[in-house]
Parts: C-alpha cells; structure tokens; sequence
C-alpha cells in the first residue's frame, strides 16, 4: 500500500513536470509577444524591450522554464502580467468557491445517476429502462450554457426562488451545481446500469434470490457495491475536470471559480496564470484518479488482494 | 458587440478625465437634482486587473481610478474641457516650456497624510520609471530628461521641480500643448511614496489615493466595494455614498438583474442579442445610456504596399465602402464617420463632407490609376465578433469595385505586431483595437496613428503614412501652448485631418458611441454614464431622491 502510494506519487510529480514543460513550451511558443499588449500603444521598442527584459522573456526558453520550475518548487506560480500581482493568492482565491461546485456537482450528479442507474438495470428493458436511457442520452448531449440559461431563466429570473447570481450562500450554489449535476448524471445513470446488469446476472446474486433475500436487499447490499467501481473511476475523473474549471456554469452564474481565471487569462495571453491554473488542474486529476485509485480496494476487497 | 470591442481595448482604450471641481459641476448642470447619498451596485464580466494608476489602462479600471486618485488637472464632468484640480493656479511661460503649479492646500491622502510636491514629482517619475512596466511612460516625452530616465541613464526627471512645500515646476524639452491634458490622464495621478512601498509591488491590489472614493474590501473575483472619501477637498462631491463592483457577471444575467433592480449599472454594456429587445421595451429611455465616445473605426490602407502607394487608388476605395451599411452590422450603435477625428473632439470639421459611396466613381479613379480590372490584396481583422463580420461587409464593398480582398481574421496582438511591420498588411480593420483618444485633443489622433513618428518598426502607424509637410505643421500646431491661442491651435489641426483626408491614408469607417444600461433611480445626463475622458463617472453619477 505504502510502495503504490510511493510509486503513485512519483508518478504525479512527472507527469506535473511534463504537463509543465508542454503548456510551458506552447504558451512561450505563441506568436503573441506579451510584452507588447503590456506596454500598451504609446510605447517605444525601447520600452517593449525593457518590459520583455524584466519579465525575462529575453532569455532563451530552456532558461526561462528552468527559472519557472526553481520557483514552482518553492511554492511561487510567478507573478500575473496583466495583473501585476502574485499569480498563487488569485488561485487560492478562487480555490473554495471551485471546491464547493465541484463537491455539490458530484454530489447530485452521483445521487441522481445512482438512483436511475439502478432502477434502469433492475427494470431492464422495460419502459422505464427507456425513459432512463433516453433522458441520460438527452443529459450527456445537451450543452451546458442551455441547461444553465434555462435554469436560470425559470427559477431565477422567473420565479426568483434563487438569486440568479453571485456566490456565498447555500442558495446562490443551488443553480449551478444543479446544472453540473443534471448533465453529468446521464453518465453515471448508464456506466451505472450497465454494472449491474452484469452483477445481477451473476451466480451470487441468483444466490441471494435463491435463499429468499427480499429483492431491495440483493440490490442495494449484494449487488450494488460491486457496481460501484466504475462509479468511484468515475468521481476520480470529475474531480479533476471539475477543478479545472466548470467555465460555462461559472460564467452563466458569475460563479467565481478557476474557470473564469483561465478563460480571462487566455484572452489576454496571461502566461503566468494560465501556467498556474493548468498545472493546479493537472494537480487534481492525478490527485483524483489517485484518489479513486486508493479507495477502490476498500469498496473491492479483490483489488486489495491482486 | 460593444463588449468584445471595448474588452479588446486593454490596449485601445482609454479615455480621460477626473473629479472637476464642484463650482463648475453645479455651474454647467444646475437643473440637475443631485441628491447625496445611496449605495449602487455595478457589473463587469471580467476582473479588475489592477488600479495602481501608473499601470492600468483598460476600459473597466480607468473610470475607478479616475475616482480613486487625483490629479493636478481634471476635467468638467461630461464634457473635454479642462480645468485645474489637485492644483489650485497654474501658470505657463511664453515660450511654453516652463509650467507652474500652485498644489491645493491641506488636501490629504486617505491614509491621512497631506500631499506635498514631492508627491507629484514621485508620481510621475513612477510612470515613466522603466521598472514599473507602465503603459503611459510615452505620455510624458516632453518632460526635460525623459529620455536619460526612461533609458535607465538617471534616476528621475531632471525637468520636475519642487522649489518649495506648494509648487511643482515642469520644464519640457520642447513646447507640448498637450501638456495640460498629459496632467489629467490617469497615469499623472498622484500616489504617496509611502503606500506604494508598503503595498510591496501589489499597490494595484492595495491602492491610497486623494480622490474622491476609497477601496474599502475587495474580494478577489467577486466584488469591490469603494466608499466615498469622506476629506476629498471638494465639498459635494461624490454624490453617492458607495459603488460595489461586482465582477464575474455575464452581461446577459446582469442585464436581467437591472430589470430586476438588483444592479444599478451594467458595465458591458447590452448584448446584441437583447439590445433590440431592450431599447423597444417601455423603459428604454430610464434603461439605456447612449453616449458618443471620442472613438474612430477605421480602414489603414497601407501607403508602402503596392497599389496602395497611388493615391488614386487609395482614393477609390474610400468611395467604394458602404458605410451605413457597416453601422446596421454593430444594431445601429455608431455613426459614419468621414475624417480621422470623431465628432465629439475639438477639431472636428462638420464643413468636410469625405468621400461619399458612389461605386462608379470608385472604379472610374481605379481605371484612372491603371486598375481598370481591380487587384488582389489581404485585408486583417481581428477575430473576435463582430470584426470578422465587418470585414466580410468590406470585403463584399471591395469586390463590388474589383478589388478581391483576401480576410485575415488573427488574434488582436497578431494583427497589431502585423500593423507594425514594414511591407506586411496592406489594410487593416482597425476593429477591437483602435482608437480610442487617451484625452480629448486632436493631436491623440495623429501623432501615433498618422504621424511619421508612428510609422516605425512596433509602432500604431499602420498605414505607414508620413508626409513632410503636414508634420511640421503638427510640430507647430502643438507648439502653440499658450492658452490663449487654443482656438487658433484648433483650427490648424481642423486644417491638417483635412489635408489628410486628400491622401486618403485610412478609410475612416464609423464613430462607435457606447451604450450603457441603468437603472432607473440613477440620475444624470448620458455625459457623466459615457464621460468623454472618463467612461463612467462616478463623482457626478446620483441616485434619485
């Protein structure tokens, strides 16, 4: 257990350092020269050319990103251009309000997928099974500004029984995690239902029937456990997206998350943020999927054995 | 629209003005009750970047700086006229190289300290100090000993004088009758040495100012709040009692939160999408806020580019867009525009009527000039909406005379570092990116843009355009800093646009005004909603008794 967290963990901290070095030599490779939407259209090449020696654009790329990763290791994202501030207390900032969509985002994604899933599988086939399968397809295919203008439109500016936007109560986040948790549910509705038509038709479960285990319980104790796998993979991916920003929902709903940081900072070529924000988002879905990766042998004990 | 336009104008923006002082404000608007008091609620999409004034120069932080600091000149709210502020009196030598001013007495920052004349030198030599990378060094050239400073050659400007604890002495290298305006823009803004140093390179996040609000909370991407600053040394001024910037709002959603009541000013402005909706609903005229900003669209016709080196051709061309046409494509929000200089900037010649649309005409002068069957050329944009969609009405105009214009839709910087480079884009739509005055003189619009100085390797002059003659006489128009020879110093730059125009560098396309939305318990004229020199103006703007 210690040895595959070890060896997980190594593993995390390459991949970081490769996903530094691509977004670092794409971003640096751009054709848009920084230093020239920094100074503005009064400037001098003379100015240009100090505001690119100070940033230290000027010194060959393996050297700049050497610089980069010396600071990264000391915990120092480097410093925003257009902002002109620390570019890790912007993450920070905007790291709770992130955390909190994600988690409720999960939350009802997994608790409506779970519930459906496990109806369509033990009706299999029947009309429900249908209804289920086509709304989770409607689910999976719908883009997210419409589901989250729609809510919006109906339950706030309509009946205005949630404000429609902003952030800081429970009721400000009811609208977004809703839109997140409504369309990711038709995934977990089918990866769901899929595992437990397999686990039901499995020799144990006809056991259970066999010994004269009331239905609910073969379900919801024998079955579902084992269903839950995927289910667990799953969350370890959603976190990991999730954390790089839910970038329509946050803007529909003024959500101030990472998503409005990356998509601000893309439009006005903000390297030092965009190199934070991808690297903190590539942070999550290793940590993520490390995550999923831990758990799993609790849920499964045959994983703990192999 | 509006909104991609003036996001994109974190270069191209910018306009100017500060806190005029009470006395004019109540002469030039006493119809106008102006209650005290109220608390309103403002949106934009995107972050503040920064309110350090040396640095911020986008279309959002420049109407909140104005308000945070001030300066030693400023202007009536609404209108481009100057007038001394955090100076009391000033006085220019004949030869217009000397300024003095006399500095307000017991006006305090609001960290408490009064504001002395070392103040003001400190201030300025931040902005043009090359270690902090601000946008506005170019502004002060004229300043004797900018040039050693801004090259790292002496630590500050030899030409700032503080002889004793109320006057600030500028000597210039040579006469600039923008000078007055240079001390209005927000990078002249007057900072204490002391705050900027505490602050430890995070002043934009932390700033201390004398003007006419103060940051009170900022919480890092949701709001700002600012609260009047109860010691500003002019009586009355605010009429508000606070504004919270709410950031992160998408225009749409806080379109519908003004209907609501819940937001009192929708900072980007209305989508295209609800503007006709909104301006036919019954309460467009309480909502809507449509001003004319000191902006021009334009087409560059590159002088250096065969053909566009005969003026015949460029001539033609100007006749061949159908410009009414361009102004349905942005709903109607701008008017045609004939000459470099918008409408609302002294200068502007209401005599001149341009080139009118006439397509025959434009192929006749194109036969004339030996392109009877047309040319091919590129024509850049950039690429975020409506540019693309303008150049296409272009395109389609060009084509319509034989000249087939290739589009080159690029990311803004792309097409700026293409703008200034020699022998590289023959036309350009100048779209989301220029220009947009920094203060309300007609030099802003031709030095950078049409003048030889800017038609350099990096430079704004895109269409490479530099003729002799006219810029030795706007060399000496902008010598004329007496005051009293400001009509007559108008009138020779009225002269030389004229004369550009016979060149026919650019295509000058539309004069986008900006539309702003409120609610309706805000009070005021559209002037002080789209100030010329300041966008919003939070000194003048009231909420209804």
């Amino acid at each position: 257990m210690v040895l595959l967290l070890a060896r997980r963990l190594t593993q995390a901290a390459l991949i970081l350092l490769g996903v530094a070095a691509i977004t670092f030599v794409l971003l640096y490779a751009l054709p848009a020269d920084p230093a020239v939407l920094l100074a503005g259209r009064n400037a001098t090449p003379q100015t240009v050319a100090n505001i690119r020696h100070q940033l230290g654009l000027d010194l060959p790329l393996p050297v700049q990103f050497w610089n980069y990763i010396v600071h990264l290791l000391q915990g120092d994202l480097g410093r925003s251009f257009n902002q002109k501030t620390a570019v890790a207390p912007l993450i920070l900032a905007r790291l709770p309000a992130t955390l909190t969509l994600m988690a409720a985002g999960i939350a009802i994604e997994v608790m409506i997928g779970l519930t459906l899933g496990v109806i369509a599988a033990v009706r299999r086939d029947g009309a429900i099974d249908r209804l289920v399968m086509t709304l989770s397809f409607v689910g999976v295919s719908t883009p997210q500004f419409l589901v989250a203008l729609l809510l919006l439109y109906v339950f706030a500016a309509t009946l205005g029984w949630f404000p429609m936007s902003g952030y800081g109560t429970p009721a400000h986040l009811v609208l977004p995690a809703f839109t997140l948790g409504i369309l990711g549910a038709g995934w977990y509705a089918r990866i769901v239902r899929s595992a437990m038509i397999d686990v039901l038709g499995q020799d144990y479960v006809r056991t259970a029937h066999a010994k004269g285990v009331p239905a609910a319980r073969v379900v919801l104790r024998h079955a579902l456990p084992n269903a839950l796998l995927p289910v667990i993979a799953m969350i370890g991916i959603d976190i990991g997206q999730f954390m790089s920003g839910a970038v329509v929902v946050e803007a529909v709903f003024g959500w101030p998350g990472i998503g409005q940081l990356a998509w601000q900072a893309i439009q006005q070529v903000d390297i030092p943020i965009i190199m934070g924000v991808t690297l903190v988002s590539a942070l999550a879905i290793v940590l993520g999927n490390l995550l999923a990766d831990l758990i799993a042998p609790f849920i499964d004990p045959r994983i703990r054995a192999g | 629209m509006l909104k991609t336009l003036l996001r994109s104008t974190a270069l191209a923006a910018a306009i100017a003005f500060a806190p005029a002082a009470a006395l004019t404000l109540a002469a030039t608007a006493p119809a106008m009750a102006q209650a005290q008091g109220g608390d309103i609620v403002v949106t934009y999409k995107d972050d503040i970047a920064t309110l350090d004034p040396a640095i911020g120069y986008d279309w959002q932080n420049w109407s909140i700086i104005k308000s945070l600091f001030s300066r030693l000149m400023d202007y009536t709210p609404g209108t481009p006229d100057l007038v001394p502020s955090l100076a009391e009196s000033f006085t220019v030598s004949p030869d217009g190289l000397t300024y003095t001013f006399k500095l307000r007495k017991g006006v305090k920052f609001s960290n408490g300290r009064v504001v002395v004349p070392a103040d003001v030198k400190y201030s300025i030599e931040r902005a043009v100090d090359p270690k902090t990378q601000g946008p506005g060094a170019g502004f002060f050239g004229a300043i004797a000993g900018f040039d050693d400073f801004a090259a790292g050659k002496a630590t500050g400007l030899a030409g700032i004088e503080t002889p004793d604890t109320e006057t600030v002495v500028f000597k210039l290298s040579r006469p600039d009758a923008t000078f007055l305006h240079v001390l209005a823009i927000n990078f002249a803004s007057i900072v204490p040495k002391e705050a900027v140093e505490a602050a430890a390179g995070d002043f934009g996040k932390k700033p201390v100012g004398s003007g006419t609000f103060v940051l009170k909370d900022w919480v890092i991407g949701q709001k700002l709040v600012f609260a009047r600053n109860p010691d500003y040394f002019v009586k009355g001024v605010p009429h508000i009692d606070s504004f919270t910037i709410e950031i992160g709002q998408e225009p749409l959603v806080a379109l519908l939160r003004l209907q609501k009541g819940e937001v009192d000013i929708a900072g980007d402005g209305i989508p295209p999408a609800k503007f006709l909706e909104i301006s036919k609903s019954p309460d467009a005229k309480d909502l809507i806020v449509d001003g004319q900003q000191l902006h021009t669209g334009y087409v560059t016709l590159n002088t250096k580019i065969k053909p566009f080196d005969n003026v015949k051709v460029r001539q033609a061309l100007n006749m061949a867009i159908n410009k009414e046409r361009l102004v349905r494509i942005v709903n109607g929000r701008a008017t045609p525009a004939n000459q470099p200089l918008p409408p609302a900037m002294p200068g502007y010649d209401t005599a001149y009527k341009g080139y009118a649309y006439d397509v025959a005409k434009a192929k006749a002068l194109l036969k004339e000039a030996g392109y009877a069957d047309g040319f091919s050329t590129v024509l850049y944009s950039t690429n975020t909406d409506p540019q693309p969609r303008i150049a296409q009405a272009i395109q389609q105009d060009l084509a319509a005379v034989g000249v087939k214009a290739e589009i080159k839709a690029l990311a803004q910087s792309n097409v700026i570092a293409a703008g200034g480079t020699e022998g590289e884009a023959p036309m350009i739509w100048s779209g989301g990116m220029a220009w947009i005055a920094d203060f309300p003189d007609p030099s802003n619009f031709y030095g950078p843009i049409l003048g030889c100085a800017g038609a350099v390797q990096g430079g704004w002059n895109w269409s490479w355009y530099c003729n002799e003659d006219l810029q030795k006489r706007a060399v000496a128009a902008d010598s004329m800093s007496d005051p009293s020879k400001s009509a007559e110093r108008v009138e020779a730059w009225k002269k030389i646009f004229v004369d550009v125009m016979a060149d026919a560098p650019w295509i000058p396309v539309f004069n986008e005004r900006r539309v702003v939305a409120k609610s309706k318990r805000m009070g005021g004229e559209p002037n002080i909603y789209v100030d010329p020199t300041r966008v919003i103006n939070y000194d003048a703007i009231f909420v209804k008794p």
